[in-house]
């Protein structure tokens, strides 16, 4: 039995649908996110977990209890959210203790398991701080270790590293993975940021206007996207128009307009003359300076026409033969290179058949 | 840094000047005053007074504070007038927070209708308010009637609401309610509802939200509201001479006497200094608080 389960859940604001028919649920001791851009749904359908909203249909349920009705007080999961809502009056132990406080534990038994998670969060010596006094990431190992004191079967996390810096933010990553891994308890992370969904969870439901465009482990999702805004959305895409010419038993050809014809594995549901676009991953295409003639790649000749560097690696933009614009990534392994090409170069770009997906939608 | 200090000076100069003028010469005035004797024929006696044989004398004396310490009706007064202020303080508080959270907790486009609300009354005069009260609470008040009615149903005597201890009390209340409201819904208005929901989410439920959030956090507006209501209800004379009649005079009306009627302005000046030193040491104990509490929010 799952832990979380989430049943055809419906919710509107007047005429508008933030969640449509929402189902999935969520097993004990996972690293669930739930990734989309503003406005997705994303969030009221973590508010509906935690009890702060009540779906207009569908229901929600926890360790086998139908949640409708129970107030957010009563469900045993926690959030952490987006501002952290540390309670400025409150000392570091006072905002850590509150929860137990709530349960009626005696303040010898709080005094001993605050110290205790301090010590789980490294903020030993700072309980008698209070919230003004901390950084960013302070604030937010406290927020976390109140949420968790009491060990809730689930933690849900409202963008929660939304408001730190670049390093800071990949460094909480990491310690969030770690301490998720320690406690064992269920994770749900909302974000809108691919990047971090791809780093932290096991499994991720990708939401666009109120419904679940796909939901996998991050590996699929990346090389597999169902459609053309998954595809868009995870990572960085190119995305050209297509036409299936011919289809095969595991592999098609599909037809780009002005260009010519390439192989790619065969897509459900397609016929010769189905319509969609080829989505392709930049560091999946080579760029050559010669024709090469090798099997199983796809070829188009174009010209560089801007670059970026990026440091570690380098994105030419290759503007092709019939106008559109691919981009290509080239890991600068070689210390001191700063790029290959110049804009202008005639160019040859190429990728294996397996690389490019055929999207319907 | 030139140019800062002028800014500076340009700056807090106005309101020193006023508070210079209107504030600080005038309470000199007053402590001179206090240690002053009498004229005969009210006001204040010469400083210099030379005798026939022309010696000097310094006209100085402490006889007018001995005579407030002498008797205890003057600090009986006193500590009837800061029950009245207290009473008055506490009842808008009681009034004043369940409504300045209402105001604090309505949709954002009804807010600013109903603080209009609150500040309404400020458009007339507060003489004219107070007597309007003369009316409602006076015998023939249509509110004492019904009163009066209702209690003969229980076989009660009728009572009498004007020139009472009661009425003075309405008076204070009515007229320094929004004096309370208004700093105590600055106060609430600025709460992050986050911490509510945060609250929840812990297990706190509807009460341990209040005890735990919103009133720890709204203690500043609590200690402004209470010392703007407190402060003026103390020494004000007003109220009490339109609606307390004989019985329901306050250090105020004392103290207006001793200046208007009596003329003996040496002893105005005393009771005016106790009622200020009291004042300002409340105020100051509340402000140290308040400030103490806001450094923690």
């Amino acid at each position: 039995m799952a832990l979380l389960e989430i049943r055809n859940v419906t919710r509107r604001f007047g005429s508008f649908i933030a969640v449509n028919d929402v189902s999935l649920s969520i097993e004990a001791g996972e690293f669930f996110c739930l990734l989309g851009p503003s406005g997705c749904g994303k969030t009221t359908l973590l508010r509906m977990m935690a009890g702060f909203d009540a779906p207009d249909g569908g229901s929600v349920w926890l360790d086998g209890r139908d949640m409708t009705g129970v107030a957010p007080e009563n469900r045993n999961l926690h959030t952490v959210f987006q501002s952290y809502a540390l309670f400025p009056h409150m000392s570091v132990a006072d905002n850590i203790g509150f929860p137990l406080k709530m349960a009626g534990i005696a303040p010898a038994e709080i005094k001993k398991r605050v110290d205790e998670a301090l010590e789980d969060v490294s903020l030993t010596g700072m309980s008698s701080r209070y919230p003004n006094e901390l950084s960013g990431g302070q604030r937010q190992r406290v927020a976390v270790a109140r949420a968790l004191i009491n060990r809730p079967k689930l933690l849900l996390l409202d963008e929660p590293l939304a408001a730190l810096d670049a390093k800071l933010k990949e460094h909480m990553q990491l310690e969030l993975i770690t301490l998720q891994k320690e406690v064992g308890i269920a994770f749900v992370y909302v974000t809108h940021d691919q990047q971090e969904a791809l780093a932290l969870a096991h499994r991720i439901a990708v939401m666009n206007h109120g419904r679940i465009e796909q939901l996998d482990e991050p590996s699929k999702i990346y090389s597999f996207p169902k459609n053309r805004f998954v595809a868009d959305f995870i990572g960085t895409c190119n995305i050209l128009e297509a036409e299936v010419a011919q289809t095969d038993s595991d592999r098609m050809r599909v037809r780009i307009p002005g260009l010519g014809e390439i192989v790619t594995l065969q897509t459900d549901d397609v016929q010769a003359g189905t319509r969609g676009v080829l989505a392709l991953r930049p560091e999946q295409v080579a760029i050559s300076a010669e024709l090469t003639r090798e099997q199983d790649r796809n070829h188009f000749g174009g010209k560089i026409f801007d670059f970026l560097y990026l440091g570690d690696v380098t994105v030419y933009v290759v503007e092709l033969e019939n106008g559109s614009r691919v981009e290509a990534m080239l890991p600068n392994s070689s210390p001191g290179r700063a790029k290959f090409f110049e804009p202008g170069d005639p160019v040859e770009i190429s990728w294996r058949f397996d690389a490019g997906r055929f999207l319907t939608e | 840094m030139q140019g800062r200090r002028l800014h500076k000076w340009f700056i807090s100069g106005p309101p020193l000047l006023y508070l210079t003028v209107f504030f600080a010469i005038p309470t000199l005035i007053m402590v001179l005053a206090s240690i002053r004797e009498p004229g005969d024929f009210g006001g204040l006696a010469p400083l210099l007074e030379q005798a026939e044989d022309g010696r000097r004398t310094l006209n100085l004396t402490l006889e007018n504070y001995q005579r407030f310490f002498s008797d205890s009706l003057y600090a009986e007064l006193f500590f009837k007038s800061f029950a009245y202020a207290l009473l008055t303080t506490s009842l808008c508080l009681l009034i004043g927070y369940p409504l300045s959270l209402l105001i604090a907790r309505s949709p954002k486009r009804h807010r600013d209708f109903l603080v209009l609300l609150v500040i309404l009354p400020f458009w007339s005069n507060f003489l004219i308010r107070v007597y309007a009260w003369m009316i409602i609470l006076g015998p023939q008040s249509v509110f004492t009637g019904a009163l009066n009615q209702f209690l003969a149903w229980f076989g009660f005597e009728p009572v009498r609401l004007l020139f009472t201890p009661f009425a003075v009390i309405v008076g204070l209340v009515y007229v320094h309610l929004p004096f309370m409201v208004l700093p105590l819904y600055a106060n609430l208005e600025k709460h992050d509802p986050a911490l509510l929901d945060a609250a929840q989410d812990l297990g706190a439920g509807a009460w341990q939200r209040f005890v735990r959030i919103t009133l720890p956090l709204s203690l500043p507006g609590v200690f402004a509201g209470a010392a703007l209501v407190f402060i003026p209800a103390f020494g004000i004379f007003a109220i009490p001479d339109i609606l307390g009649g004989t019985g329901g005079i306050m250090i105020g009306n004392v103290i207006k006497q001793q200046f208007l009627d009596t003329r003996d302005w040496p002893f105005g000046s005393v009771l005016s200094m106790v009622l200020t030193v009291v004042a300002v040491g409340l105020a100051g104990g509340a402000a140290w608080y308040a400030r103490r509490a806001r450094a923690l929010a």
